[in-house]
């Protein structure tokens, strides 16, 4: 689904540069529920920037679903955004005057859907959130915990490829940052590839696969109990 | 353009987010209320002016003559200076590619009666062409034509009010005869003019009737001719005062000697009305641009600051997959949209007020002072025009917004 190969990044800063990438490599397969763990500048926000398409490698491959990124310009970055891959933000990111509802239908409306097609299918994901009634609530009625829900219903309505979560626990407490997480593994038990960025052991042990990074390089990348389990399971 | 799902964006965004929306609108509104007022005062002003002058015709120039206020050639100063009929002939040959009509006037004052009806009216010998001139509207029957003028004949046309006062409403005047001044006249038509009463109690006898039958001579009172309607202002100006010195020089008056005799031209009236309208116009359309630019940098300001405030709502909908080009296009609707709007309101109101302004400034000058459909259509073309610029700006700069920026900033 992901395939990083050697990827470099850095940015200028003044006739400086800092290189905040360093030769990642690495291959998430479909289906999995990858975890990205490091300090504040290890540089795994701008990892997930390049993987999410909002920014731009300078070295290396990458490859999307097969596709490889490079050129792209904004307008093919947004489609393919828009068509791949579904974004969670720690800060939640909704649209303050858009419900709930609305803000779920938000991706369709630049996937080019009709609008009652959209809005049935909005509420079909706030119900498998759990949230069909709040579904016309204002982001400003729901509480921390409901709001990623809502995120996540929005990352997941388009069908995407793989859902980034960035810091997705990281504004909320402890409870309700079990029920996100539950939430996600559900997502992943469903056969969607799942990559989150955390830097909260408690959270990242709740995925299958961790990978760590330091200074712009992978330190380790190693399987959990968790993918023990399911395989067990299986 | 017509995306109404696009639309319907817009008017989530405006409409829960009032204030700012109303904020950027009102600037625009305002400026058009002011230009849309001033506009319908210039309107209303050169309304009255038209209206001073409706009377006549727009190309009339009148010759009279007084007496000398110079000696000249051997003439003594206090010589009454007379037009006579070889004046008229005159000017017709010397000046007829320049001369639409020409008319002389001879003033009679006679007691024209009907039965016991009677009473003292004004008698105006003229040419045919005196009805252009005086833009007489007949009511009945028909004007004074050559026929009459060449047989001398006993005919009058009088006004309506006249008419009012010999006959019995309802009755018919045509055919009908005047005593007028002992002489029986038969009335060929009845007009009515734009002028007050006093020239709708006016009759009408061919000049030359007014010549022989009182006292067989050959002067006239007045020369009235109609400038040919295809010189400019300005060569109707110089007609004008060339017909003022040949005429000087025939009746040996001073060229200098302002009391002589009179050339009053239309043409300097309307050509003064002109350059004072036309300057009105100038600069209200200059106070009005000005306004509006200042409305369209105010509502550029906001959409600028609107665009910072939504910096992290683009960047979200950047992510969710909106192209460049329709978070542009988004911000320019919106902003033609709201300018398009509030000038609308803004002129809405500015017609409200001239309208009831109406009448009521008439002392001022100011007559049914009002904007017109072409002004109001350039006007909306004008807005939309100055709604995208001013959205273009803020739009292209929520085009750049990179999503990571924008999401970064808490």
């Amino acid at each position: 689904m992901i395939r990083i190969e050697n990827l470099h990044k850095s940015y200028p800063i003044g006739k400086d540069k800092l290189h905040v990438l360093k030769g990642i490599n690495l291959h998430i397969k479909e289906g999995e529920f990858v975890a990205i763990m490091g300090s504040s500048g290890s540089g795994k926000s701008t990892l997930l920037n390049i993987v999410g398409l909002l920014d731009s490698h300078d070295e290396g491959e990458y490859y999307l679903n097969g596709l490889k990124i490079e050129n792209l310009n904004e307008k093919k970055a947004a489609n393919l955004r828009n068509k791949f891959l579904g974004f969670v933000f720690q800060s939640f990111n909704l649209i303050s005057y858009k419900t709930a509802l609305e803000n779920v239908a938000l991706p369709l409306y630049y996937s080019g859907l009709g609008r009652k097609e959209r809005t049935e299918r909005a509420l079909l994901y706030l119900e498998k959130v759990g949230l069909k009634d709040w579904a016309n609530h204002l982001p400003n009625e729901l509480s921390g915990g409901q709001k990623q829900r809502v995120a996540i219903a929005r990352a997941l309505v388009t069908k995407p490829k793989v859902v980034l979560a960035d810091e997705p626990t990281g504004a909320l407490d402890s409870t309700t940052t079990d029920s996100v997480m539950e939430l996600l593994k559900e997502i992943n038990d469903e056969g969607m590839t799942v990559f989150v960025i955390t830097h909260e052991e408690e959270v990242a042990e709740q995925t299958k696969r961790i990978v760590r990074l330091k200074d712009g390089q992978i330190t380790s990348d190693e399987l959990t109990k968790q993918s023990n389990k399911v395989h067990q399971n299986v | 353009m017509f995306d109404i799902d696009r639309w319907r964006e817009i008017f989530q965004s405006i409409s829960k987010n009032k204030l700012r929306s109303f904020m950027s609108g009102f600037t625009v509104a305002f400026a058009i209320i002011l230009f849309t007022l001033l506009f319908g005062i210039v309107n209303g002003l050169s309304n009255s002016f038209e209206d001073v002058f409706a009377d006549d015709a727009q190309n009339a120039v009148f010759v009279r003559t007084f007496k000398t206020s110079k000696p000249y050639r051997g003439y003594k100063a206090g010589r009454r200076i007379y037009l006579k009929n070889e004046d008229i002939d005159f000017l017709q040959e010397n000046f007829s590619d320049k001369i639409d009509f020409l008319t002389p006037r001879i003033y009679k004052n006679f007691n024209i009666s009907r039965g016991a009806e009677n009473d003292n009216y004004s008698v105006v010998g003229v040419f045919p062409s005196h009805q252009t001139l005086e833009k007489t509207v007949m009511i009945a029957g028909r004007y004074l034509n050559n026929n009459d003028l060449n047989n001398v004949s006993k005919h009058i046309v009088i006004g309506d009010k006249l008419k009012e006062d010999l006959f019995e409403t309802g009755q018919k005047a045509i055919g009908q005869y005047l005593n007028v001044g002992g002489l029986a006249y038969k009335v060929v038509g009845v007009f009515t003019d734009e002028g007050n009463d006093r020239e709708r109690r006016k009759a009408f006898i061919p000049s030359t009737t007014a010549q022989k039958v009182y006292g067989n001579t050959d002067v006239v009172n007045e020369i009235n001719l109609g400038y040919n309607k295809s010189l400019s202002l300005s060569q109707a100006v110089a007609f004008g005062n060339k017909v003022e010195r040949t005429l000087k020089d025939r009746l040996n008056i001073d060229p200098d000697d302002q009391n002589a005799l009179f050339v009053n031209n239309r043409a300097e009236a309307n050509k003064n009305i002109n350059t004072l309208t036309s300057s009105l116009y100038f600069i209200v359309l200059f106070i009005g641009i000005g306004t509006l630019i200042a409305g369209v940098i105010g509502i550029s300001n906001i959409m600028i600051f609107v665009v910072k405030e939504r910096t992290k709502e683009l960047g979200i909908r950047k992510a969710l997959g909106a192209s460049p080009n329709s978070i542009k296009m988004m911000v320019i609707q919106e902003s033609v949209f709201i300018t398009a709007l509030a000038g609308y309101v803004g002129l809405l109101i500015g017609e409200w007020i001239l309208s009831n302004i109406g009448d009521s400034l008439e002392d001022y000058f100011i007559k049914d002072p009002s904007v017109s459909t072409p002004i109001v259509i350039g006007a909306t073309i004008t807005l939309i025009v100055c709604g995208s610029i001013a959205g273009y700006m803020p739009a292209s700069r929520a085009a750049r917004i990179k999503p990571i920026v924008a999401l970064r900033a808490d």
